[in-house]
């Protein structure tokens, strides 16, 4: 038995992928119906407002289309896309936060009825814990909800993270630590008894 | 190694072991209360790791408006690209106008000099 990897067949996403770096412009159009909706889902995780998050929608598909050229392909089309949208997000938080100071502390309770997927095995406590959770990371300050959401929710590595927010990994090593402890906080912590209560919840749930 | 040092180092402690030092493992081998805590860090992971597959509904309309954004994009590069070639060819019939304009005043002004030379005959 061997240890190496058999070379990845080319999905039909490689292959638009592919079609589109060369200028294939209906073959960029396709990526972006089948990716739009994961792209506005992290934008909305990334910025917890919904206008933000159509800004950036369109902003990570143009800069996605002029950079398209440049991507070599060694990582996956949607990690480099999460990529752009994090950058867009970022920047766009920051703009935000000069222009709308009292923003920082804006709250964005996700609906749940928001949420097209709902998984059919997931017992209702389950997704309004989700919800919660998902409600949570809103509440968390944006510079710590980026982290948050990059690396325990998408999976993005502190180094890669910190190469599109333009912080060294360290800083991101520390935000990170920063963001987990704040939203552990208001999953357990907020409120007298029915903060115990949510919290008792949780732990049933999750 | 007290409880409320070990609260904080537990951000780290629950990506596993490797992430915090062998005296902290310790502890929370033997401390009920850190291990309640760990545990609901855990947990608190394991839901954002599940949010990754829930998808939140686009408001209507987004499609539409990114691919019609691409498209004026599109159409505004373009355009950049034929004003551009547009301007490089009026510069160079400006240029070439020029440059014709000088060689015509050079040979009007040698062909007067030469006609006011009056030959110094004898």
């Amino acid at each position: 038995m061997t240890t190496n990897e058999l070379p990845r067949e080319p999905t039909e996403l490689d292959r638009l992928v592919s079609a589109a770096r060369d200028g294939d412009r209906p073959a960029f159009d396709e990526l972006v119906r089948r990716t739009y909706v994961d792209t506005y889902t992290l934008a909305m995780r990334l910025t917890a407002d919904e206008e933000d998050a159509r800004d950036v929608v369109q902003e990570t598909y143009l800069r996605a289309w002029k950079g398209l050229k440049g991507f070599r392909g060694d990582a996956q089309f949607t990690t480099w896309l999460y990529r752009i949208t994090a950058n867009t997000a970022y920047t766009t938080v920051k703009r935000r936060r000069r222009h709308r100071a009292d923003a920082l502390d804006a709250t964005v309770e996700e609906p749940v009825e928001t949420r097209i997927d709902a998984q059919p095995e997931e017992s209702a406590e389950q997704s309004a814990m989700l919800a919660r959770l998902a409600g949570a990371l809103g509440q968390l300050p944006p510079k710590l909800r980026v982290l948050v959401v990059l690396k325990d929710v998408y999976g993005l590595s502190h180094e890669e993270i910190g190469e599109e927010l333009g912080i060294s990994v360290a800083a991101a090593k520390v935000r990170l630590h920063r963001g987990r402890k704040r939203l552990r906080d208001l999953l357990y912590d907020d409120g007298e008894h029915e903060g115990r209560e949510h919290g008792k919840r949780w732990d049933r749930a999750v | 190694m007290q409880c409320d040092e070990v609260a904080r180092l537990l951000p780290e402690a629950v990506e596993g072991r490797a992430a915090v030092e062998l005296s902290v493992q310790r502890h929370i081998e033997t401390c009920l209360r850190c291990q309640v805590e760990l545990a609901r860090y855990r947990k608190m992971l394991r839901g954002l790791q599940l949010l990754r597959t829930r998808y939140l509904e686009p408001t209507p309309g987004l499609l539409g408006q990114t691919l019609a954004a691409l498209e004026e994009a599109g159409e505004r590069h373009a355009m950049r690209s034929v004003l551009s070639g547009r301007r490089l060819a009026y510069a160079g019939a400006i240029g070439g106008a020029a440059v014709a304009a000088g060689a015509a005043a050079t040979a009007v002004i040698v062909h007067r000099s030469r006609g006011r030379r009056v030959p110094v005959t004898g």
